[in-house]
């Protein structure tokens, strides 16, 4: 394992599998992100990249193994309790609220930074509500700003482009004001100019806003000219972690993707194990 | 929303400014005169459509309680009339046999429902769809169960009596006098519910019913606000059927069977699922078409289609099957409810002569 002390990992997966009945998605899987890293998870379809997000946004919990946020376990964490930590995520398949603006989406992702509640909001000139909705209006909008979103600022989200959506749902994710932020394929589906854009923004969050940025990403060209370190899998299990180019270099990997048939590789290891028992 | 029909050179350079709850200065006025004639009513109307208005008041805020469960937050509900009535039992109970007035009893009545409905609301946190439907139903028959036997509460077959509205110690009393009670509680209801909405508890109940996943990972604690979301929804049934009580002054369980509540869902749909205006709209519809059929029974009554048919005059039965056939013409043609029709209308006259 090259994962270190925890300390100096903002998150660290350690020994996490995850079996749905028979399938298993993820077996020990290990690997550590560093503070202000931009780390990308890379593998084949059905590699098992999505589940590990999904294991540390809180969507499953892994049958084995931890997750440690800053030295903090959050492996059994309800979901809705980790935006507070800071930690926020965009989905694959959009995930936006198709009925509400654009505005309102962007609002929802500060819901943990606000406080009133049904009963303030609904008193709203009274209790405060409004200069605290306007204030968080304003951070609402700088986002908007930098995602250049305003002239579909009131627009219902379930009307947007494809590539337009997937940036409304980055913007949701920022509007979280999260330290660590999970992108799956935020450029899935996207042509050249949108993935330009959306690979500008991501390194922008990384860079400008200091946001540790764990992304799902199929463009290797993103990948190697973006990312800080790769980790890689296949079939639930690590492959390689490190560098872009020392990863895209490993044999294992280059089977993996390529399906170059390498003997040599074909160990004991790289089978799925369908029959094994649990340890 | 229908920023189509922000009129051009209306720069917002505020972000106060644009939250308000009118688009516009000339909404807003309208919506303010809207409230005036309203309370200009009771001069110029008789006693019968004073006792329309008033059903549409009280049947609106409840209607709204469950615009807010269905159409915002996306949760069924067929057990609405029981919450209804119990606020209607509650505040006659407290009125007459706690001898607290009127004034106090109704929204105090609000909040019992509330809590009722936030027990019931339980289940909604884990059920979904059609099996919530049916929890729901269970808590209907639940009530009015208990309403049917618990004498000390609803008088069991005794209708239970409420005492009058008064404030100050002036009694309002008749149509005319208890309107206004309705009109502000109507008023109050609406801005409650329309600022909630534009809140952040309003808006994670949005986000509940369009993508509860992602609600979620945004932090929103999902049985918290599906149940709350069903005590809000009892809260302003609790709060119509108290000022119901004070209205007729005797309540009685019968005729708030699940009729009631599918007629309650009438409301909401036609009117618009999430739509706070719409929601009044729906219910001044359900509450007149009857009467409105009626008048064109009594009509037709001993004419041609009553001959034709052999009805032998009871061609009022006729009125209860085009009620039916126009709720069910209005789904096929209107699904978005009368809000969506309305905003359409107001978009054709705003780019008359040019629309298409």
């Amino acid at each position: 394992m090259e994962v270190n002390a925890t300390s100096d990992c903002a998150l660290e997966v350690r020994g996490v599998s995850l079996r749905f009945g028979g399938v298993r998605a993820l077996t020990d899987v290990s690997f550590g992100v560093r503070e202000g890293e931009l780390f990308s998870i890379i593998g084949p379809n059905g590699a098992g990249k999505t589940s590990i997000v999904n294991c540390i946004s809180g969507r499953y919990r892994p049958t084995e193994g931890q997750l440690f946020y800053r030295g903090r376990d959050i492996t059994g964490l309800t979901t809705n309790a980790r935006p507070a930590l800071g930690i926020g995520r965009t989905f694959q398949n959009l995930a936006l609220f198709h009925h509400m603006s654009v505005l309102d989406n962007i609002m929802v992702g500060r819901h943990h930074l606000l406080k009133n509640n049904f009963l303030t909001g609904s008193l709203y000139w009274l209790t405060g509500a409004r200069r605290e909705e306007l204030r968080h209006r304003h951070k609402v909008e700088e986002i908007i700003d930098f995602l250049d979103l305003q002239s579909v600022r009131k627009t219902t989200a379930g009307t947007l482009s494809y590539g337009l959506r997937k940036r409304v749902e980055l913007a949701r994710a920022m509007a979280m004001e999260p330290k660590l932020i999970l992108l799956d394929e935020p450029m899935a589906g996207m042509n050249f100019e949108e993935k330009e854009d959306m690979a500008r923004y991501i390194v922008d969050l990384n860079e400008e806003f200091g946001m540790t940025v764990v992304m799902i990403e199929h463009d290797m060209g993103v990948v190697m000219d973006i990312s800080h370190r790769v980790v890689v899998l296949d079939f639930g299990k690590k492959i390689a972690e490190g560098e872009p180019a020392d990863v895209l270099a490993d044999p294992h990997v280059r089977s993996a993707y390529l399906g170059e048939e390498d003997e040599a590789l074909a160990g004991p290891d790289d089978a799925p194990r369908p029959l094994e028992a649990s340890a | 929303m229908a920023s189509s029909l922000i009129p051009a050179g209306d720069f917002r350079t505020s972000y106060a400014v644009d939250t308000t709850i009118f688009p516009t200065v000339t909404s807003r006025n309208f919506a303010i005169a809207g409230v005036v004639l309203c309370a200009l009513a009771p001069f110029a109307l008789n006693d019968y459509w004073m006792s329309m208005l008033i059903a549409i008041g009280i049947y609106g805020i409840a209607a709204l309680g469950l615009n807010v469960l269905l159409g915002f937050t996306g949760q069924i509900s067929i057990g609405h009339a029981a919450f209804f009535l119990f606020g209607a039992f509650t505040s006659a109970y407290l009125s007459t046999k706690m001898a607290i007035p009127a004034f106090f009893a109704i929204p105090l009545s609000g909040v019992a429902t509330a809590l009722i409905g936030l027990v019931f609301g339980l289940p909604a946190a884990r059920l979904k769809g059609l099996y919530l439907a049916i929890a729901t139903l269970a808590a209907q028959y639940i009530l009015l169960d208990f309403f049917a036997r618990a004498e000390w509460f609803s008088g069991g077959s005794v209708p239970a009596t409420a005492e009058p509205f008064s404030i100050f110690g002036y009694t309002l009393s008749g149509d005319h006098q208890y309107f206004y009670v309705v009109l502000v509680y109507v008023v109050v209801s609406f801005l409650l519910v329309t600022n909630l909405m534009r809140t952040r508890d309003g808006r994670a109940l949005i986000a509940v019913r369009d993508h509860y996943l992602s609600a979620e990972i945004m932090g929103i604690n999902l049985t918290y606000y599906r149940t709350l979301s069903f005590g809000i929804a009892a809260f302003f049934a609790g709060i119509g059927g108290a000022l119901y009580a004070h209205y007729q002054l005797v309540v009685s369980y019968e005729g708030f069977g699940i009729e009631r509540s599918v007629l309650f869902l009438a409301m909401v749909i036609i009117g618009g699922l999430g739509s706070v205006m719409g929601t009044l709209m729906g219910t001044a519809f359900v509450v007149l078409l009857p009467e409105a059929m009626e008048w064109l029974s009594a009509a037709l009554r001993g004419g041609v289609i009553d001959q034709t048919l052999g009805l032998k005059n009871n061609i009022t039965f006729v009125r209860e099957i085009a009620i039916g056939a126009i709720i069910i013409a209005f789904l096929v043609f209107e699904p978005d409810g009368l809000a969506h029709r309305w905003h359409q209308i107001k978009a054709y006259w705003k780019f008359y002569p040019f629309s298409h």
